[in-house]
């Protein structure tokens, strides 16, 4: 492991003094002369066919750029991995808030009401909202199976543990849906000009996700499309795919007007219309000896994905993948199924399938142990994975792992053991009653598979003319800190200051693929490339004689300026390529699923108030195994972040749907954690050496999302020897079940 | 403002009545303070007397959105809005609060306890003005209990939401108030649940008793934010354990 | 997209901002927020919920916290606002945003502008804070990315470099 001057240092944010004092430009905070201002005609109900449109009276139609699908030049879809999802509808409606027309006007003021008077009748066709109803296939809304995606997974043999097993433990997990709400809502504006053809900048995370639906939408080649990245508030996944739709959106009404167009969706439109966490059913059924040892079993993983395939065959891998959760399982077998729903497409969100999948298994966990007759640590311990055994797609851990140390650190650290006896002791009096609870669990970075092969992402490090070396990359800043550590690996690499190190704009036009900013990919995979790339740098330096092997960075930057202005502008680019030891079935979905796995132990402390049956977490310990933390203050930040929207999703974040439509697509009514509804978060970090990404960084920003879930809802069972096993876990939920179990007497204390 | 950006208010002519320094004071009588309908739950918060004499309101203020809420919102606003789930308006039935209201007809006093009609209808006449709240001085030995209980600790609208004062003799209830937001159409005084409880000794039954008719005397609904079983229950654990610290408070004394 | 009245009767108003008096002629219902984003092009105030609960558009209207986004117009005129362009000076940061940029306080920078002004006003009526007024004092500012531990910690160290400078 290295120890670096600048890579383990918590230098400054990059973009950090811009966002400080104002000056950082976000979409909406960019005007373009002559800029029309769109607006998205949608769909009301949630599956039918259009019957007819008519614009009402007393708005001057005239103003008005309209586009419909009629208007499109080139496919109307945003491809994606299946092009079912259209830009624009075209006689059918899938799903609520379904984009069916666009509007554009020089006044802003003058769109709500131009949308609210098009009137457009359908003929309704019945609708599914649920998993369960999409299985039942009482409607098909979706190929020939409502089934977007299936995955199976087999390890060993299943059929052979049953009747070796002592106990069968089975249970069913259930998660909701979950809002990114990243602060500033989606945005783009869309320029057009036949010589230079479309340009757009936005809020997003993709660049040339955008790249791409754009071509084809717009029926233009790749140097006619132009995607820029503005600064950006939030995504958390949420600015991974939809933005397509937007760029695409604002794209039709530029080309059609002739005029720049900026959408700005509000926060009731985002919310609406925009993509959410996908709800999940995991079932487990598990084969284990007496004392505790898994023997193997069965896991049903099934997510509701919506009215079109977007991301899901992806989401429900990493789901599925990560069902396992951190213990050797000797066999397995793993069912997985995206299914289409008459909801808006579910999406992107951090963790990508895996929170929810490992919230069942952490979930399960306990409910083992409690059948064995063990505590949650103890089933832990037993069924960790070790170096050398193997995962659910039998991906051998090569990694110097140690889980039972983790464990035990964490324990220490959350000074368990004592808490755990004390609650216990006052809960038996008290009108509160507190619990803690455990959560293991692990995440693997990168793509999956053969992903990261087949995406082959290409970094650019340049040689400036004034001495400094910049970074050319489409992975983007949204506040991870991408900017601050791809500039730290360079500086490291180079041995030459951070501030001489700068960074693109993610610019089409500029950067080349580095692939999509998501996955926990970007230090671990897009900071590898970004280092061989700035070595590149120093090659062609040396071999042109212009620095000694010894060199300051003072020395460096003459260098970068004497080989410029000799040679012209010096780029070094690198492209991913995969070690040939890596082995990957994507037809048998087994081999290597990860390059590498982040580990963790969380512990929840909570307690759950008997009067309001609301719960609070108290504490809440994060220790993570991460490999090299590259900048401790970005990488504490991460964790402290995740685990907060964690805690949301587990307690607060309930989406309410209607007919399809989500009802409370307000701030007032969609409940995120405010500053005081949140624990102290203590959070550690291991390091236990790896050897992947830069610096031996591996990925983290998902991480976070994982665990917290399960530890929480161990803790209300250990406060209250009830369980749960759905979340969002409302008070009204802990009511009804505690009426139910008549553990809340009808009287009143 | 939120509705009017949002076209939803039909555009009319609007009369601003922010910081009017007539509807901005808090003045002080030997026996009453009249609360000017334009003072913000800042000036509420900060107000030694209210700190010192109704703490139901003083609480319900520092409840209200964030800190920046706070500095626009009005008493008189939460007043006019009639929302059921106002925070601060539990505190006025609790306080027995009179309005002063104001017209070009002159100025009248009205009880505050029947102000709210029906859901989000008000007594007062459309050409009326809110000036102020007055609250008579005369709680300060009585025990004060408030709680809200939103879906998080701020920024939250009540799912219920509690203001109540009582005063015992001995181990008798001599005098309660109770109050309750977000379970009915309207902010409503507990009339039965009081009397039910008023001179009799705080004990396990009475509390069970207590809890259930103040349940039979609301009528909560399931909406976006609760359901009606939640809040019929909270309600009833919300009074007992009012009455429960309310027992604690004379041992403690 | 926010709509305001169509038949946009419009009057003079004028305030000073960040030091400077502006005067402008706009409709009084327009949005404090939106006068200051789109004629005066101080574009630090961000719009995240337009109803108040987030606090990302978070001014100084007479030395009080308020969120532009409630505030019409009118209500501002002959007021003296201050938004986060005119917190510091050009080149340098105060010692809020210093805290804030050592301590991991800004990730995405949306929430930052209000935030940091909500500390400073914070700050301001209570100089040593405890947590629990840090706390209390944010709460009506929505952050999403950092679980605001580490703004607290900016908080907290601004707090302190202040009593001690």
């Amino acid at each position: 492991m290295t120890t670096g001057r600048i890579v383990g240092a918590s230098v400054p944010r990059k973009e950090g003094r811009d966002k400080l004092t104002g000056k950082a430009q976000y979409v909406d905070d960019m005007q373009l002369p002559g800029m029309l201002y769109g607006a998205t005609v949608r769909s009301r109900i949630p599956r039918g066919k259009i019957k007819k449109i008519t614009f009402g009276p007393g708005i001057a139609w005239d103003e008005f750029t309209v586009v419909s699908a009629k208007d499109i030049p080139g496919k109307n879809c945003i491809a994606l991995i299946v092009d079912d999802q259209s830009c624009l509808a075209d006689g059918i409606v899938n799903h609520q808030e379904e984009p069916i027309l666009l509007l554009a006007h020089a006044d802003r003021h003058a769109l709500p009401k131009a949308v609210d008077s098009i009137a457009i009748e359908y003929d309704p066709l019945p609708a599914i909202f649920t998993i369960e109803e999409s299985e039942s296939q009482s409607q098909i809304i979706w190929g020939t199976d409502n089934t977007f995606k299936t995955y199976l997974v087999e390890k060993g043999d299943v059929d052979g543990i049953w009747e070796r097993a002592d106990h069968i433990v089975e249970g069913e997990y259930t998660t909701g849906a979950q809002e990114q709400l990243y602060i500033e809502n989606n945005g783009m504006i869309a320029a057009f000009d036949p010589q230079h053809g479309v340009t757009v900048w936005g809020s997003l995370q993709c660049p040339f996700y955008i790249h791409k639906a754009l071509m084809s939408l717009c029926n233009l080649p790749a140097d006619k499309v132009r995607v820029v990245q503005m600064e950006t508030g939030g995504a958390f996944g949420g600015k991974e795919e939809y933005p397509s739709i937007i760029a695409g959106h604002a794209a039709l009404l530029a080309i059609k007007s002739g005029c720049p167009v900026k959408i700005i969706y509000d926060r009731m439109e985002d919310m609406a219309a925009t993509t959410k966490r996908h709800p999940s059913r995991t079932r487990h059924r598990t084969a284990v000896t007496k004392d505790g040892k898994i023997l193997g079993g069965e896991i049903e993983f099934t997510i509701d994905g919506g009215a079109y395939t977007t991301l899901s065959p992806v989401v429900v891998s990493r789901g599925a993948i990560h069902a396992g959760g951190p213990y050797y399982r000797p066999n397995v077998r793993i069912r997985a199924r995206a299914m289409a729903t008459n909801a808006p497409p579910h999406g992107a969100f951090r963790g990508f399938g895996a929170p929810q999948s490992l919230f069942a298994v952490e979930r399960h966990m306990n409910r083992i142990a409690q059948t064995v007759g063990l505590t949650p640590v103890e089933i832990r311990q037993r069924n960790f994975l070790k170096p050398g055994q193997t995962t659910t797609t039998e991906q051998a851990i090569r990694e110097n792992i140690d889980l039972e140390k983790l464990l035990d650190r964490a324990l220490q650290l959350s000074d368990y053991h004592s808490m755990k006896k004390r609650f216990a002791g006052e809960n038996a009096t008290g009108p509160a009653k507190k619990g803690i609870g455990i959560a293991a669990f692990l995440h693997g970075a990168g793509f999956t598979g053969s992903g990261e092969r087949n995406l082959g992402s290409v970094v650019e490090v340049e040689a400036c003319a004034d001495g400094s070396v910049r970074v050319l990359v489409s992975s983007t800043e949204f506040g991870q800190g991408t900017k601050t550590v791809l500039c730290q690996i360079v500086a490291e690499t180079l041995r030459i200051g951070y501030e001489d190190v700068t960074i693109a704009q993610a610019d089409t036009d500029d950067v080349p693929n580095s692939g999509p900013t998501v996955a926990s990919r970007t230090v671990m995979v897009v900071g590898k490339l970004v280092q061989s790339a700035a070595l590149g740098i120093k090659q062609t330096l040396t071999a042109a004689g212009v620095i000694r092997p010894a060199y300051s960075a003072q020395e460096f930057r003459a260098a970068c300026r004497a080989y410029v202005a000799a040679h012209g502008a010096l780029r070094s680019s690198a492209r991913f390529e995969a070690p040939s030891d890596v082995f990957w079935d994507d037809e048998k979905y087994r081999g290597e699923a990860y390059a590498a796995f982040a580990w963790a132990v969380y512990i929840a402390a909570v307690t759950v108030d008997m009067t309001t049956y609301s719960v609070s977490v108290d504490d809440f310990l994060a220790l993570q195994e991460v490999g090299k933390v590259l900048h401790p203050v970005l990488a504490r930040g991460q964790i402290a972040g995740g685990v907060a929207q964690a805690i949301g999703y587990t307690l607060y974040e309930k989406v309410v749907w209607q007919n399809g439509r989500m009802q409370n697509s307000q701030m007032t009514n969609y409940i995120m954690p405010t500053s005081v509804d949140l624990p102290p978060m203590r959070v550690f970090f291991e390091e236990m050496g790896n050897i992947h990404g830069a610096f031996g960084a591996k990925g983290i920003g998902e991480l976070p999302m994982d665990g917290p879930a399960p530890a929480i809802l161990n803790a209300v069972e250990d406060a209250l020897q009830v369980s749960f096993d759905s979340i969002p876990l409302l008070p009204e939920d802990i009511y009804e079940k505690l009426a139910s179990e008549a553990v809340v007497e009808t009287e009143f204390r | 403002m939120v509705q009017y950006a949002a076209g939803k208010l039909p555009a009319r002519k609007l009369v601003s009545v922010w910081n009017l320094p007539e509807l901005r004071r808090i003045e002080t009588f030997p026996d009453e303070i009249r609360i000017g309908a334009g003072c913000t739950y800042t000036d509420l918060r900060q107000n030694a007397i209210i700190r010192r004499e109704f703490q139901l309101l003083a609480n319900a203020a520092g409840w209200t959105g964030g800190i920046a809420n706070q500095n626009r919102g009005t008493l008189g606003g939460n007043i006019a809005n009639a929302s059921p789930a106002a925070d601060s308006l539990p505190a006025l039935l609790a306080y027995e609060a009179e309005l002063v209201l104001v017209s070009v007809r002159g100025e009248r006093r009205v009880p505050y306890v029947n102000f709210h009609t029906a859901y989000k209808k008000t007594k007062h006449a459309a050409d009326e003005l809110i000036r102020a709240v007055c609250l008579r001085r005369r709680f300060l030995d009585y025990f004060c209990y408030s709680r809200k209980v939103g879906a998080r600790r701020a920024q939250a609208i009540s799912k219920v939401c509690v203001a109540a004062l009582g005063r015992l003799k001995g181990p008798i209830v001599q005098d309660l108030r109770v109050a309750v937001g977000s379970v009915a159409p309207v902010p409503l005084r507990l009339v039965e649940t009081e009397l039910v409880v008023k001179g009799k000794a705080i004990d396990q039954a009475l509390l069970s008793v207590a809890g259930r008719t103040a349940t039979a005397e609301i009528s909560p609904i399931d909406d976006i934010r609760s359901t009606m079983r939640y809040r019929a229950k909270v309600t009833g654990n919300l009074v007992a354990e009012f009455l429960q610290k309310l027992a604690a408070s004379a041992k403690n004394e | 997209m926010k709509a305001a009245n169509s038949s946009r009767s419009k009057s003079e108003i004028s305030f000073i901002v960040n030091g400077d008096r502006k005067t402008m002629r706009v409709h009084p219902m327009e949005r404090l927020l939106d006068v200051l984003r789109q004629e005066l092009g101080l574009t630090g105030a961000k719009e995240g919920c337009g109803e108040g609960e987030c606090g990302s558009c978070s001014v100084l209207l007479d030395g009080i916290l308020v969120n532009s986004c409630l505030i019409p117009v009118l209500q501002a005129k002959d007021s003296v606002i201050l938004t986060i362009e005119g917190l510091a000076g050009i080149a340098e940061l105060n010692c809020l945003q210093e805290a804030f940029l050592e301590c991991g306080g800004a990730q995405c920078g949306i929430c930052t502008p209000g935030m940091i002004l909500a500390a400073s006003y914070l700050l301001q009526h209570k100089p040593q804070a405890t947590m629990e007024d840090i706390r209390e004092g944010l709460s009506g500012n929505l952050c999403r990315c950092t679980g605001y531990s580490q703004i607290f910690e900016a908080v907290a160290e601004a707090s302190r470099r202040k009593a001690t400078a």
